[in-house]
C-alpha cells in the first residue's frame, strides 16, 4: 500500500475532492491502481463528472464487477472500471450494498454498455439495480433461483 | 411480443422468429429472438447463456495455478490470450517481474494465437456469407500454427503455457525453424484471401455499409478490438496500456473509418500482416537461452533438479503443488488486446492460496450487446453478417 499523501495528490482524487468533498469514502493505491469507494448515494453524478469533466474524460465503461465479502457487511460490492483512451488512465470505481436489500443506482443512463454488465451483476449476485430499463437475468433461465456467485451458494452439488 | 405494422397493403402484425441456439451462422449456441416485418429485423434481442458453465465460481475453489487450465476455455479459438491475462493479473497481485526471453515468447505465441483467431473468424465469416472456399484454406493455414503449439506445448489448443512467473515448459530447440516456415509462407496466402474477398463484388455488396456503427455509439457500447477500430478509433491495449514487451516491439494499430462489416474485415487482414510484423521481431529478440520463469521461489516452482537434490526445493515444491501459494490481499486488473478486444481479468485476494473472485471480462460479451444496434432495421440476411462481423465466441460470452 502507498503513503496516503501520495494517493491525495493523484490528480483524480484532487479533481473529485474539489467538485465534491463527500464523493469519496476511501481512495487506495495498490500495484499503480487507482481505487475509490464512493457512498451508493453520491455513484449517478461521480459517474457523470467522471465522464463530462474534459481533464479527467473516463468515457469508456470497461467492466462492471460484483464481489461478495460474506461475511463482512456490507457485504456486496459492485466495481466500475472505467477508462481514459485519451489521458491513457484507469481508474476503479467502489460502491457497497448491504448484504439483506442490496440495491445500487444503474449507470446505464451515462454509459450504456452498462446494461449488460449489470444485468449479470443482478443475476449472478442479486443485485438490484434502481433505474435499470431491462433489470432480468442474462446467464441463468429466468426460472432459476439463487444468485450462484455468492459465497453462500456451493460450487458443486444440490443446495 | 409481436407489434402492428403498417404496410402499404393494410396493417399486420410482425413475426418472432427464433434465430438458434443451434444454429451455423450463430458461431456456437447463441439465441437471436428476432421480430421480423417480412425480411425486414424490426428488433433482435440476443438469449445468452447456454454454455454457461461457471467457470468464475469454479475458479474461487482453486488454486492460482489450477485456475489456470480453466482460463484457456473460455475463448476457445484464442486460449493463450487468456492464459496471459489472468497470468498477467496474478503476477500483478503478487508484485512478480518475468525475465525478458519469458515475455517475448509469450508476445510471440500470443501473436500467433492472434493470427489463428483470425483465421477461423475469416473462414466461418466468409462461409456464412457464401464464400465457400475459404474455410478450407483458413483452416488449412490454422493447422501450421495449432502444429507450433503442439510442439511447444503438447496441445494444439487448450495449451495453458503461460503459468504464473512464466512458462510451462522449455520450448523444444528447433521450434523457432517452424515458426520461421509459418512466416515465410504466410504473407503469400494472405495475399490469396484478399485476392478472392477484397475487391469481390459479392463480398462488397455483403458487407459495405452493413452493420454500420459510428465511433461515438462504439464507445458508448463499449466496443473493443478491430469492431471499435473500424469506426476509426484508434485503441489498442497493446499501444494504450502495453504489457508483457509489447512496448519494445514496433507495429500499427489498424483502423477504418467507415464502421461497416467491410471496414472490420480490413482492419483483421491488416492485423494478420502486423502480428507477423511482431513475430519477426520477436524471434531476433529471443535470446537462445535464458530463464522462462523468475525467481520467487515460494511461488515458481524449482526446477526438477532442484526438487530432488535440495531439501528447500523439494519442500517448496511440496507446498506449492499441495496448498498453493499465497497472494497479498488486495484486488487488480489486468487488461490485454485478446483478437477480440479488450480481455480483461479483475482478480480479487483474501491473502489466502485460491483467489476470492476472478472476473473474466470479456470482449465478445461487451461486443454483443450492440448486435440489436447493427442490424434492426436491416435485412435477414443481414443478421449473419453482423453476427459474424462481431467475431463472438461463446464460451467467452457465457463462460
Amino acid at each position: 500500500m502507498t503513503e496516503p499523501q501520495e494517493v491525495e495528490n493523484h490528480a483524480v482524487v484532487r479533481q473529485l475532492r474539489a467538485w465534491d468533498p463527500q464523493a469519496i469514502e476511501e481512495a487506495l493505491l495498490f500495484r499503480g491502481e487507482l481505487t475509490l469507494v464512493i457512498p451508493r448515494a453520491h455513484l449517478h453524478r461521480a459517474a457523470e463528472f467522471l465522464r463530462g469533466e474534459p481533464e479527467l474524460a473516463f468515457t469508456y465503461l470497461c467492466d462492471v464487477t460484483g464481489v461478495d465479502r460474506f461475511p463482512i457487511e456490507p457485504r456486496f460490492e459492485v466495481n466500475y472500471h472505467l477508462v481514459s483512451m485519451a489521458r491513457r488512465e484507469r481508474l476503479r470505481l467502489k460502491v457497497r450494498a448491504d448484504g439483506a436489500n442490496p440495491v445500487v443506482e444503474t449507470v446505464t443512463p451515462v454509459w450504456p454498455t452498462a446494461n449488460w454488465h449489470e444485468r449479470e451483476v443482478f443475476d449472478l449476485f442479486g443485485v438490484r439495480f434502481d433505474g435499470h430499463p431491462d433489470l432480468r437475468r442474462i446467464l441463468l433461465p429466468e426460472n432459476w433461483e439463487g444468485h450462484p456467485l455468492r459465497k453462500d451458494y456451493p460450487v458443486e452439488g444440490y443446495r | 411480443m409481436t407489434t402492428t405494422v403498417h404496410t402499404a397493403t393494410g396493417d399486420a402484425e410482425t413475426m418472432v422468429l427464433n434465430m438458434g441456439p443451434q444454429h451455423p451462422s450463430t458461431h456456437g449456441v447463441l439465441r437471436v429472438l428476432l421480430e421480423l416485418d417480412g425480411e425486414t429485423v424490426v428488433k433482435a434481442q440476443p438469449d445468452i447463456g447456454y454454455l454457461h458453465t461457471g467457470i468464475e465460481k469454479s475458479c474461487e475453489a482453486k488454486t492460482y495455478t489450477q485456475a489456470i487450465t480453466l482460463t484457456d476455455r473460455i475463448d476457445y479459438l484464442a486460449p493463450l490470450s487468456n492464459n496471459l491475462c489472468y497470468c498477467l493479473a496474478v503476477e500483478k497481485l503478487l508484485g512478480l517481474e518475468l525475465p525478458k526471453r519469458a515475455q517475448y515468447i509469450r508476445v510471440l505465441l500470443t501473436e500467433l494465437t492472434r493470427i489463428a483467431s483470425h483465421l477461423v473468424w475469416l473462414g466461418t465469416h466468409a462461409i456464412d456469407l457464401g464464400a465457400m472456399s475459404m474455410f478450407l484454406y483458413c483452416f488449412r493455414e490454422r493447422e501450421e500454427i495449432l502444429k507450433i503449439f503442439e510442439m511447444v506445448s503438447g496441445q494444439r489448443m487448450m495449451t495453458s503455457y503461460f503459468r504464473i512467473g512464466g512458462l510451462a515448459l522449455e520450448p523444444p530447440p528447433a521450434w523457432l525453424d517452424r515458426v520461421e516456415r509459418f512466416v515465410q509462407m504466410f504473407p503469400g496466402r494472405i495475399r490469396e484471401y484478399e485476392d478472392l474477398l477484397t475487391q469481390n463484388r459479392i463480398w462488397l455488396g455483403r458487407t459495405q455499409g452493413v452493420g454500420v456503427i459510428s465511433a461515438e455509439d462504439a464507445i458508448a457500447y463499449g466496443l473493443s478490438g478491430p469492431s471499435l477500430r473500424g469506426s476509426g478509433v484508434a485503441y489498442d491495449i497493446r499501444r494504450t496500456f502495453p504489457y508483457s514487451s509489447y512496448d519494445e516491439f514496433e507495429f500499427d494499430v489498424c483502423t477504418q473509418s467507415a464502421g461497416d462489416c467491410y471496414a472490420r474485415y480490413l482492419v483483421r487482414v491488416a492485423e494478420m500482416r502486423e502480428s507477423l510484423k511482431i513475430i519477426r521481431q520477436a524471434m531476433q529478440k529471443i535470446p537462445p537461452e535464458g530463464p522462462i520463469r523468475s525467481e520467487a521461489p515460494g511461488i515458481v516452482p524449482p526446477s526438477r533438479e532442484e526438487m530432488k537434490t535440495s531439501i528447500e526445493g523439494l519442500i517448496y515444491h511440496f507446498k506449492i503443488f499441495t496448498e498453493g501459494f499465497a497472494a497479498p490481499p488486495g484486488e487488480v486488473q489486468a487488461a490485454v488486446e485478446s483478437p477480440r478486444g479488450e480481455l480483461a481479468v479483475y482478480v480479487a485476494s483474501d491473502g489466502s492460496p485460491k483467489p476470492w473472485r476472478v472476473k473474466f471480462r470479456t470482449p465478445s460479451f461487451v461486443n454483443l450487446q450492440a448486435l440489436p444496434k447493427l442490424c434492426e432495421g436491416r435485412l435477414i440476411a443481414d443478421v449473419v453478417a453482423c453476427i459474424g462481423t462481431i467475431d463472438i465466441v461463446l464460451g467467452e460470452i457465457d463462460r
